[in-house]
Protein backbone atom coordinates (compact mmCIF):
# COMPACT_ATOMS: atom_id res chain seq x y z
CA UNK A 1 0.00 0.00 0.00
CA UNK A 2 1.46 3.30 -1.06
CA UNK A 3 0.13 6.80 -1.48
CA UNK A 4 -0.62 7.58 -5.13
CA UNK A 5 -2.35 10.41 -6.98
CA UNK A 6 -5.93 9.32 -6.21
CA UNK A 7 -5.38 9.44 -2.45
CA UNK A 8 -4.65 13.13 -2.60
CA UNK A 9 -7.30 14.03 -5.17
CA UNK A 10 -10.20 12.58 -3.17
CA UNK A 11 -10.01 15.03 -0.19
CA UNK A 12 -9.70 17.80 -2.76
CA UNK A 13 -12.96 16.68 -4.41
CA UNK A 14 -14.68 16.65 -1.01
CA UNK A 15 -13.44 20.18 -0.30
CA UNK A 16 -14.73 21.34 -3.67
CA UNK A 17 -18.18 19.75 -3.16
CA UNK A 18 -18.47 21.24 0.34
CA UNK A 19 -17.56 24.63 -1.08
CA UNK A 20 -20.23 24.37 -3.78
CA UNK A 21 -22.83 23.38 -1.17
CA UNK A 22 -21.91 26.32 1.04
CA UNK A 23 -21.88 28.74 -1.85
CA UNK A 24 -25.40 27.74 -2.89
CA UNK A 25 -26.99 27.52 0.56
CA UNK A 26 -25.41 30.33 2.56
CA UNK A 27 -27.15 33.68 2.70
CA UNK A 28 -24.44 35.57 4.55
CA UNK A 29 -21.83 37.12 2.26
CA UNK A 30 -18.88 36.35 4.57
CA UNK A 31 -20.00 32.72 4.81
CA UNK A 32 -20.17 32.61 1.00
CA UNK A 33 -16.61 33.94 0.91
CA UNK A 34 -15.56 31.11 3.27
CA UNK A 35 -17.04 28.59 0.81
CA UNK A 36 -15.24 30.34 -2.05
CA UNK A 37 -11.95 29.92 -0.21
CA UNK A 38 -12.61 26.18 0.07
CA UNK A 39 -13.17 25.93 -3.70
CA UNK A 40 -10.03 27.97 -4.47
CA UNK A 41 -7.95 25.87 -2.11
CA UNK A 42 -9.06 22.61 -3.68
CA UNK A 43 -8.05 23.98 -7.09
CA UNK A 44 -4.61 25.01 -5.75
CA UNK A 45 -4.16 21.59 -4.19
CA UNK A 46 -4.99 19.95 -7.53
CA UNK A 47 -2.34 21.98 -9.39
CA UNK A 48 0.29 20.87 -6.91
CA UNK A 49 -0.80 17.21 -6.88
CA UNK A 50 -0.73 16.88 -10.66
CA UNK A 51 2.64 18.63 -10.73
CA UNK A 52 4.13 16.29 -8.15
CA UNK A 53 2.81 12.98 -9.48
CA UNK A 54 2.74 13.47 -13.26
CA UNK A 55 5.60 15.93 -13.88
CA UNK A 56 7.94 15.64 -10.88
CA UNK A 57 10.92 17.14 -12.73
CA UNK A 58 9.27 20.54 -13.27
CA UNK A 59 7.62 22.99 -10.85
CA UNK A 60 5.09 24.87 -12.97
CA UNK A 61 2.13 23.69 -10.88
CA UNK A 62 3.72 25.06 -7.73
CA UNK A 63 4.43 28.43 -9.38
CA UNK A 64 0.84 28.60 -10.59
CA UNK A 65 -0.39 27.80 -7.07
CA UNK A 66 1.75 30.61 -5.68
CA UNK A 67 0.20 33.09 -8.12
CA UNK A 68 -3.27 31.74 -7.30
CA UNK A 69 -2.65 32.29 -3.57
CA UNK A 70 -1.49 35.88 -4.16
CA UNK A 71 -4.53 36.67 -6.31
CA UNK A 72 -6.90 34.97 -3.86
CA UNK A 73 -5.53 37.16 -1.07
CA UNK A 74 -6.12 40.31 -3.14
CA UNK A 75 -9.60 39.16 -4.08
CA UNK A 76 -10.54 38.41 -0.46
CA UNK A 77 -9.33 41.83 0.73
CA UNK A 78 -11.41 43.66 -1.89
CA UNK A 79 -14.44 41.45 -1.23
CA UNK A 80 -14.28 42.13 2.50
CA UNK A 81 -13.96 45.89 1.86
CA UNK A 82 -17.09 45.73 -0.29
CA UNK A 83 -18.96 43.67 2.32
CA UNK A 84 -18.10 46.17 5.08
CA UNK A 85 -19.24 49.01 2.82
CA UNK A 86 -22.55 47.24 2.16
CA UNK A 87 -22.95 46.66 5.90
CA UNK A 88 -22.50 50.40 6.48
CA UNK A 89 -25.08 51.21 3.83
CA UNK A 90 -27.86 48.74 4.72
CA UNK A 91 -26.89 47.38 8.15
CA UNK A 92 -26.73 43.75 7.12
CA UNK A 93 -24.55 41.28 5.22
CA UNK A 94 -27.45 39.11 4.07
CA UNK A 95 -27.58 38.73 0.29
CA UNK A 96 -31.38 38.78 0.36
CA UNK A 97 -31.27 42.32 1.79
CA UNK A 98 -28.88 43.70 -0.81
CA UNK A 99 -31.69 44.53 -3.22
CA UNK A 100 -32.33 47.50 -0.93
CA UNK A 101 -29.50 49.21 -2.79
CA UNK A 102 -31.82 49.63 -5.78
CA UNK A 103 -34.18 51.97 -3.93
CA UNK B 1 6.74 5.31 5.09
CA UNK B 2 4.14 4.15 7.60
CA UNK B 3 4.37 7.53 9.30
CA UNK B 4 3.58 9.19 5.97
CA UNK B 5 0.44 7.09 5.54
CA UNK B 6 -0.74 7.76 9.10
CA UNK B 7 -0.15 11.50 8.62
CA UNK B 8 -2.05 11.33 5.34
CA UNK B 9 -5.08 9.70 6.97
CA UNK B 10 -5.19 12.14 9.88
CA UNK B 11 -4.92 15.19 7.60
CA UNK B 12 -7.33 13.87 4.95
CA UNK B 13 -9.93 13.07 7.62
CA UNK B 14 -9.47 16.52 9.17
CA UNK B 15 -9.88 18.22 5.77
CA UNK B 16 -13.04 16.25 4.95
CA UNK B 17 -14.67 16.75 8.35
CA UNK B 18 -13.75 20.40 8.83
CA UNK B 19 -14.64 21.45 5.29
CA UNK B 20 -18.11 19.95 5.71
CA UNK B 21 -18.48 21.55 9.15
CA UNK B 22 -17.34 24.92 7.79
CA UNK B 23 -20.27 25.05 5.39
CA UNK B 24 -22.92 23.58 7.70
CA UNK B 25 -22.28 25.23 11.08
CA UNK B 26 -24.72 27.86 12.27
CA UNK B 27 -22.25 30.26 13.83
CA UNK B 28 -20.20 32.26 11.35
CA UNK B 29 -17.14 32.63 13.58
CA UNK B 30 -17.01 28.86 13.92
CA UNK B 31 -17.17 28.52 10.14
CA UNK B 32 -14.09 30.75 9.90
CA UNK B 33 -12.29 28.64 12.52
CA UNK B 34 -13.06 25.40 10.68
CA UNK B 35 -11.82 27.04 7.47
CA UNK B 36 -8.56 27.77 9.29
CA UNK B 37 -8.18 24.06 10.15
CA UNK B 38 -8.82 23.11 6.51
CA UNK B 39 -6.20 25.60 5.32
CA UNK B 40 -3.63 24.23 7.77
CA UNK B 41 -4.46 20.69 6.59
CA UNK B 42 -3.83 21.73 2.98
CA UNK B 43 -0.52 23.28 4.08
CA UNK B 44 0.47 19.94 5.65
CA UNK B 45 -0.34 18.23 2.34
CA UNK B 46 1.96 20.70 0.59
CA UNK B 47 4.75 19.88 3.03
CA UNK B 48 4.13 16.17 2.55
CA UNK B 49 4.26 16.51 -1.24
CA UNK B 50 7.67 18.15 -0.93
CA UNK B 51 6.74 21.79 -1.59
CA UNK B 52 8.00 23.37 1.62
CA UNK B 53 7.98 26.94 0.31
CA UNK B 54 4.39 26.67 -0.90
CA UNK B 55 3.32 25.24 2.46
CA UNK B 56 5.00 28.11 4.29
CA UNK B 57 3.28 30.62 1.98
CA UNK B 58 -0.06 28.88 2.56
CA UNK B 59 0.35 29.18 6.33
CA UNK B 60 1.58 32.79 6.17
CA UNK B 61 -0.89 34.19 3.63
CA UNK B 62 -4.01 32.11 4.25
CA UNK B 63 -3.82 31.03 7.86
CA UNK B 64 -2.13 34.28 8.85
CA UNK B 65 -3.43 37.08 6.65
CA UNK B 66 -6.76 36.06 5.21
CA UNK B 67 -8.05 34.52 8.44
CA UNK B 68 -7.31 37.74 10.36
CA UNK B 69 -9.26 39.66 7.69
CA UNK B 70 -12.15 37.22 8.03
CA UNK B 71 -12.25 37.43 11.80
CA UNK B 72 -12.13 41.24 11.75
CA UNK B 73 -14.89 41.40 9.14
CA UNK B 74 -17.06 38.99 11.12
CA UNK B 75 -16.57 40.88 14.37
CA UNK B 76 -17.34 44.19 12.62
CA UNK B 77 -20.57 42.99 11.04
CA UNK B 78 -22.07 40.43 13.44
CA UNK B 79 -23.36 40.29 16.96
CA UNK B 80 -21.42 37.71 18.94
CA UNK B 81 -23.27 34.39 19.24
CA UNK B 82 -25.72 35.25 16.47
CA UNK B 83 -27.05 32.20 14.66
CA UNK B 84 -27.43 32.08 10.91
CA UNK B 85 -31.01 32.18 9.68
CA UNK B 86 -32.46 28.70 9.11
CA UNK B 87 -32.19 27.47 5.55
CA UNK B 88 -35.13 27.31 3.21
CA UNK B 89 -35.67 23.76 1.95
CA UNK B 90 -35.34 24.93 -1.68
CA UNK B 91 -31.85 26.24 -1.17
CA UNK B 92 -30.83 23.19 0.83
CA UNK B 93 -32.06 20.79 -1.86
CA UNK B 94 -30.41 22.86 -4.58
CA UNK B 95 -27.12 22.91 -2.65
CA UNK B 96 -27.16 19.18 -1.93
CA UNK B 97 -28.01 18.41 -5.57
CA UNK B 98 -25.28 20.68 -6.91
CA UNK B 99 -22.58 19.37 -4.58
CA UNK B 100 -23.53 15.68 -4.79
CA UNK B 101 -23.88 15.67 -8.59
CA UNK B 102 -20.74 17.77 -9.05
CA UNK B 103 -18.68 15.76 -6.58
CA UNK B 104 -20.01 12.46 -7.92
CA UNK B 105 -19.10 13.41 -11.49
CA UNK B 106 -15.63 14.46 -10.38
CA UNK B 107 -15.09 11.21 -8.46
CA UNK B 108 -16.34 9.17 -11.43
CA UNK B 109 -13.99 11.05 -13.73
CA UNK B 110 -11.11 10.49 -11.28
CA UNK B 111 -11.56 6.77 -10.92
CA UNK B 112 -12.09 6.10 -14.63
CA UNK B 113 -9.42 8.41 -16.04
CA UNK B 114 -7.31 6.66 -18.72
CA UNK B 115 -4.18 8.05 -17.07
CA UNK B 116 -4.55 5.40 -14.34
CA UNK B 117 -3.61 2.70 -16.90
CA UNK B 118 -0.21 4.29 -17.50
CA UNK B 119 2.81 3.93 -15.27
CA UNK B 120 2.87 7.67 -14.43
CA UNK B 121 -0.74 7.51 -13.22
CA UNK B 122 -0.06 5.03 -10.46
CA UNK B 123 3.33 6.38 -9.42
CA UNK B 124 3.73 6.34 -5.63
CA UNK B 125 4.58 9.42 -3.59
CA UNK B 126 8.09 8.27 -2.70
CA UNK B 127 8.86 7.54 -6.39
CA UNK B 128 7.46 10.92 -7.40
CA UNK B 129 9.57 12.77 -4.84
CA UNK B 130 12.66 10.75 -5.79
CA UNK B 131 11.96 11.40 -9.49
CA UNK B 132 12.20 15.16 -9.19
CA UNK B 133 14.84 17.59 -7.99
CA UNK B 134 14.71 19.03 -4.49
CA UNK B 135 13.02 22.38 -4.98
CA UNK B 136 15.43 24.85 -3.44
CA UNK B 137 14.85 28.51 -2.71
CA UNK B 138 17.40 29.28 -5.43
CA UNK B 139 15.30 27.53 -8.10
CA UNK B 140 12.15 29.35 -7.00
CA UNK B 141 13.94 32.70 -7.00
CA UNK B 142 15.33 32.05 -10.50
CA UNK B 143 11.90 31.02 -11.74
CA UNK B 144 10.36 34.28 -10.53
CA UNK B 145 13.03 36.69 -11.75
CA UNK B 146 13.88 35.66 -15.30
CA UNK B 147 12.37 36.09 -18.73
CA UNK B 148 13.51 32.80 -20.29
CA UNK B 149 11.32 29.75 -20.83
CA UNK B 150 9.78 28.53 -17.53
CA UNK B 151 10.57 31.86 -15.86
CA UNK B 152 7.89 34.21 -14.70
CA UNK B 153 9.07 37.80 -14.29
CA UNK B 154 6.12 39.34 -16.17
CA UNK B 155 3.35 37.58 -14.17
CA UNK B 156 5.29 38.38 -11.00
CA UNK B 157 5.28 42.11 -11.82
CA UNK B 158 1.63 41.90 -12.88
CA UNK B 159 0.79 40.45 -9.46
CA UNK B 160 2.67 43.35 -7.84
CA UNK B 161 0.55 45.86 -9.76
CA UNK B 162 -2.59 43.87 -8.90
CA UNK B 163 -1.74 43.95 -5.18
CA UNK B 164 -1.14 47.72 -5.36
CA UNK B 165 -4.47 48.23 -7.14
CA UNK B 166 -6.12 46.01 -4.53
CA UNK B 167 -4.68 48.05 -1.63
CA UNK B 168 -5.90 51.31 -3.19
CA UNK B 169 -9.27 49.76 -4.06
CA UNK B 170 -9.75 48.33 -0.58
CA UNK B 171 -8.97 51.65 1.09
CA UNK B 172 -11.22 53.61 -1.29
CA UNK B 173 -14.16 51.26 -0.95
CA UNK B 174 -14.05 50.78 2.83
CA UNK B 175 -13.09 54.27 4.08
CA UNK B 176 -15.62 56.46 5.88
CA UNK B 177 -17.12 59.27 3.81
Amino acid sequence: MDLNILWYLVPSVVMFAAGVYGFVTRKNMIAMLVSLELILNSADLNFVIFNRFLFPDSMEGMVFSLFAIAIAAAETAVAIAIIINIYRAIGSTDIVETNKMKH
Amino acid sequence: MVGNIILYFVVALAIVIFSIMAVTTKKILRAATYLLFVLIGVAIFYFQLGYEFLGAIQVAVYAGGIMVLFVFAILLTHKPNANAAPLGSHRKIAGILASVIGGGLLLWALFTMPMLETSEGVRSLSDAIAGGPDISMKMIGRAFTGTEKYQYLLPFEAVSVLLLACIIGGVTVARKR
